[in-house]
Order: C-alpha cells, then sequence, then structure tokens
C-alpha cells in the first residue's frame, strides 16, 4: 500500500506540475509565485526568456522541493541524535532504578487491555507509559525518543521484522490522535494574534481528543480483524506472536 | 481564564527539568550508578536516529514533490469552491477549515502557517479560530510520525497503520468542527 501510495503521489506531483505549466503557458496566466521567478530572471531576462517562465518556474520549484527535501531529512535525524542520547540516557537511568517498572506495573490494567500482545513486565510496557505521559504534557522533545525506544522495544516481540505489529499500529493510532493535554504551542499563537482568551480551547481540545484517541483504539481494533490487514501471511497472528517471543527469548 | 496562563507557562517550563530531577532523585536511593547508566542508554539513541535518514528522506521527498506542483492547494480550494456553488452555503464557514484538514496529516509546519492565517483574518477567538485550535491540537502530522516511528525499526510493510490513523484524523476534525459550532457556533 505504501509502495502504491509512494508512487502515485510522485507520479501525479511531477505530472502534475508539467500539465500546470503547460496550462498556464497557454492561457498566458503568470505562475502563481512571481518571486521565484523574478529574482534570477530579472537581471539578464530577455522577453523570450519570460515567456516561457512558467515552465521554467514550475521545474525550479520541483528542483528545489526534491533538494529541501533530502536536506531536510538530513537535518532533522541529526537534530534527533543529540535529544536521543540524552532521553534515552535519562530513561536507562529510569529503568534501572525501577521507576520505569513501577511506573508501568501501575497501569498495567490499561495496558494490557490496549495492547494484549506485550507480555507483562515486558520493557515495551514501560517505553510505551513513558511515550504517552511525555506526549500528554507536551514534551514534544522527550516524547519522540521514548517513542521511537518503546518501537525498538515492539520489534524485539515481532516474528516478522519488516511487517508491523498489531500492538505498533495501535501504538502509532493512539500517538497520531494527538494526547497532549496542554497545547503549548497553539495557545501562544493565540496570545500573539491577540485573543483574549487564549487558553479557552483547551477544555475543547481535551474532549475532541479523547474522543478521537478512543476511536483509534477500536479502529484499530476493527480494522486488524480484517482479512486484508489479518490474513496476509506477513501478518503476525497474536497468538502466535507470544509463542515466538518465548521461543527468541531462549535463543 | 485568564491568570491560568502564567501556570500553564510555568507547568509546561518546569515538567522537563522537575522530570530529570525525579528520575536522578529515584536512582540516587536506588544507588544506581548513573553516568553508566546514562552512556548505555544514550549510545542506543545515534543508531535509531541515524536509522531513520532514508526513510524520512523517501517520505519528505514525495510529500514537498507533491506540495510544490501546486496540486495540493488547487484541489483543497477547488474542493471548497465545489462545495460552496453545490449550495452547501450554511456550513461554507466550516468549509474553510478542510485546508487545515487536509495539510496537518502532511505537514505541520505548513498546518501552522494555515492556523496563524486564520488566526490573523478572522481572529483566534472567533468560531473558526476556536475550531482550528481545537483541530490542530487534536491531530498530529500523520505521515511525519508514521516514517519516523516505523523508520527507526525499519518495518516497510505497514498494514492498517495508515488506514487507522487516517480514519482517527476523520473523526478528530469531524467532532472538532461539530463541537465548534455547538458551543463557538454563534460567534
Amino acid at each position: 500500500m505504501l509502495n502504491k501510495i509512494w508512487f502515485a503521489l510522485l507520479c501525479i506531483g511531477i505530472l502534475y506540475g508539467f500539465s500546470k505549466a503547460a496550462y498556464q503557458t497557454a492561457t498566458g496566466t503568470k505562475p502563481a509565485s512571481p518571486p521565484a521567478a523574478a529574482t534570477p530572471a530579472d537581471a539578464s531576462a530577455t522577453e523570450d526568456e519570460l515567456e516561457d517562465s512558467a515552465f521554467v518556474t514550475m521545474g525550479r520549484k520541483l528542483n528545489q522541493a526534491t533538494l529541501e527535501s533530502a536536506e531536510t531529512a538530513v537535518t532533522i535525524c541529526i537534530g534527533l541524535i543529540g535529544i536521543m542520547a540524552l532521553w534515552l540516557g535519562l530513561l536507562n537511568i529510569a529503568r534501572d532504578a525501577g521507576l520505569v517498572d513501577a511506573f508501568a506495573t501501575l497501569l498495567r490494567p490499561l495496558m494490557r487491555w490496549l495492547f494484549p500482545g506485550i507480555p507483562d513486565g515486558h520493557p515495551a510496557q514501560g517505553a510505551i507509559l513513558m511515550n504517552l505521559s511525555a506526549n500528554m504534557l507536551g514534551l514534544d522533545n522527550a516524547a519522540t525518543p521514548m517513542g521511537l525506544k518503546a518501537m525498538n522495544e515492539l520489534q524485539t516481540l515481532n516474528p516478522l521484522k519488516d511487517t508491523a505489529t498489531n500492538s505498533m499500529v495501535t501504538f502509532l493510532a493512539i500517538n497520531n490522535s494527538s494526547v497532549t493535554i496542554i497545547p503549548i504551542t497553539i495557545i501562544g499563537y493565540r496570545a500573539i494574534t491577540g485573543s483574549r482568551d487564549p487558553v479557552e480551547p483547551l477544555a475543547g481540545t481535551l474532549i475532541v481528543t479523547s474522543i478521537s484517541t478512543i476511536s483509534a483504539v477500536f479502529i484499530t481494533r476493527m480494522l486488524s480483524r480484517r482479512r486484508a490487514y489479518y490474513a496476509p501471511p506477513e501478518a503476525p497472528q497474536p497468538a502466535d506472536s507470544d509463542v515466538t517471543i518465548t521461543g527468541e527469548s531462549h535463543g | 481564564m485568564d491568570d491560568i496562563r502564567p501556570w500553564l507557562d510555568l507547568v509546561s517550563q518546569w515538567a522537563i527539568p522537575l522530570l530529570i530531577l525525579l528520575i536522578i532523585v529515584w536512582g540516587a536511593v536506588k544507588r544506581v550508578p548513573m553516568y553508566e547508566s546514562f552512556v548505555t542508554g544514550a549510545k542506543e539513541g545515534f543508531g535509531i536516529a541515524v536509522m531513520i535518514i532514508p526513510y524520512l528522506v523517501a517520505m519528505l521527498f514525495v510529500i514537498k514533490i507533491f506540495m510544490a506542483s501546486g496540486i495540493f492547494d488547487d484541489l483543497k480550494y477547488g474542493f471548497v469552491m465545489a462545495m460552496q456553488s453545490i449550495g452547501l452555503d450554511a456550513y461554507a464557514q466550516s468549509l474553510d477549515l478542510m485546508p487545515l484538514a487536509f495539510t496537518k496529516p502532511l505537514t505541520g509546519s505548513g498546518a501552522r502557517a494555515l492556523m496563524v492565517d486564520m488566526f490573523k483574518e478572522h481572529g483566534p477567538d472567533s468560531f473558526l479560530g476556536m475550531t482550528a485550535s481545537i483541530m490542530m491540537g487534536s491531530t498530529e502530522t500523520t505521515f511525519y510520525l508514521l516514517t519516523v516511528y516505523y523508520g527507526a525499526v525499519q518495518i516497510k510493510k505497514i498494514r492498517h497503520t495508515l488506514a487507522a490513523c487516517l480514519w482517527t484524523d476523520l473523526i478528530a476534525v469531524t467532532v472538532a468542527i461539530v463541537f465548534g459550532y455547538m458551543f463557538y457556533g454563534s460567534r
């Protein structure tokens, strides 16, 4: 599915860009963003070069997007290295001190219900809880490292290393529904733009986000039972995965 | 409600220092060799972060090309125009929220820009401003999240993850709009 989406987005993007430029040239409409065309062209542009600038602009935009994407991806990951190291270090202290386990034990019933595939006392439980709590407090910098740690722990339970398990899907769906209690950046933007009560949407956000989180859990449950997602051989069976874990832990 | 904000700032600024304090104090009580333990855990960080790069390049590449071609902007505004021309004028106000709803799963910074534009144009306390705030607060950047989290463990077959996440996004947006109409519709 991801393969098809990837191909489709890329293909549509380039083809649409081409036909849009062609349409703009044919009808004589100016390209949407003049500054990109104007800055390099102004100095030595003749009338002829300005004629086909719709094509040139579109080409330049697509080129820029290509370069930017590669750059941005690496920038994000390099930035992540330090934060990852810091929080995984702290998390390791917390785990060695038994803090994570204490926390996980406290919320075990909830974890059992949400992630039936994770055996009790597995480090994945603690890591998931730490990620969700960091998310609730709006600590994005701490939440991502803990979330990735949780994924790593979940991967140790995975019989098929290139295929997502039910627990992973549930975990991501919950994360995607945004469990943040205090969306501090939104409050900040509201304050800057002159809201008379920047924190007013707090209650509404909390209600909406709770509804979407709960529905995320049920939607993943429902979808995981569907044949298309459940039956193919690469989909790990919940019952089987437990067997594989015990098998693997001995090896 | 006005006096809540300084408190929220205080909480959000002190949450991390206090969390760190809790961890190290607990560690000290349990006599954990802290420096060693920290370094052992931190070592993993590098590997995980670097592992994500190919996945993130692949995903940002298609999203940026798709956005740069202009099809996304044309589609979302075309959709709004089409809905308005059909005669959904009674709900036309909430149609202004559609671009935000479509953008959020793809790019966080793009969605933030749209939200701030909406605050500036309609005011953060208007129906649109309030609903946009709630929508932004209750959804995440789906594609980025999936890429980073699955990239870290080299998962390529994501099964029903995307479907589940997009359905959840749809529910969040719908509930946010309904909620907005119920409580802030008169603004």
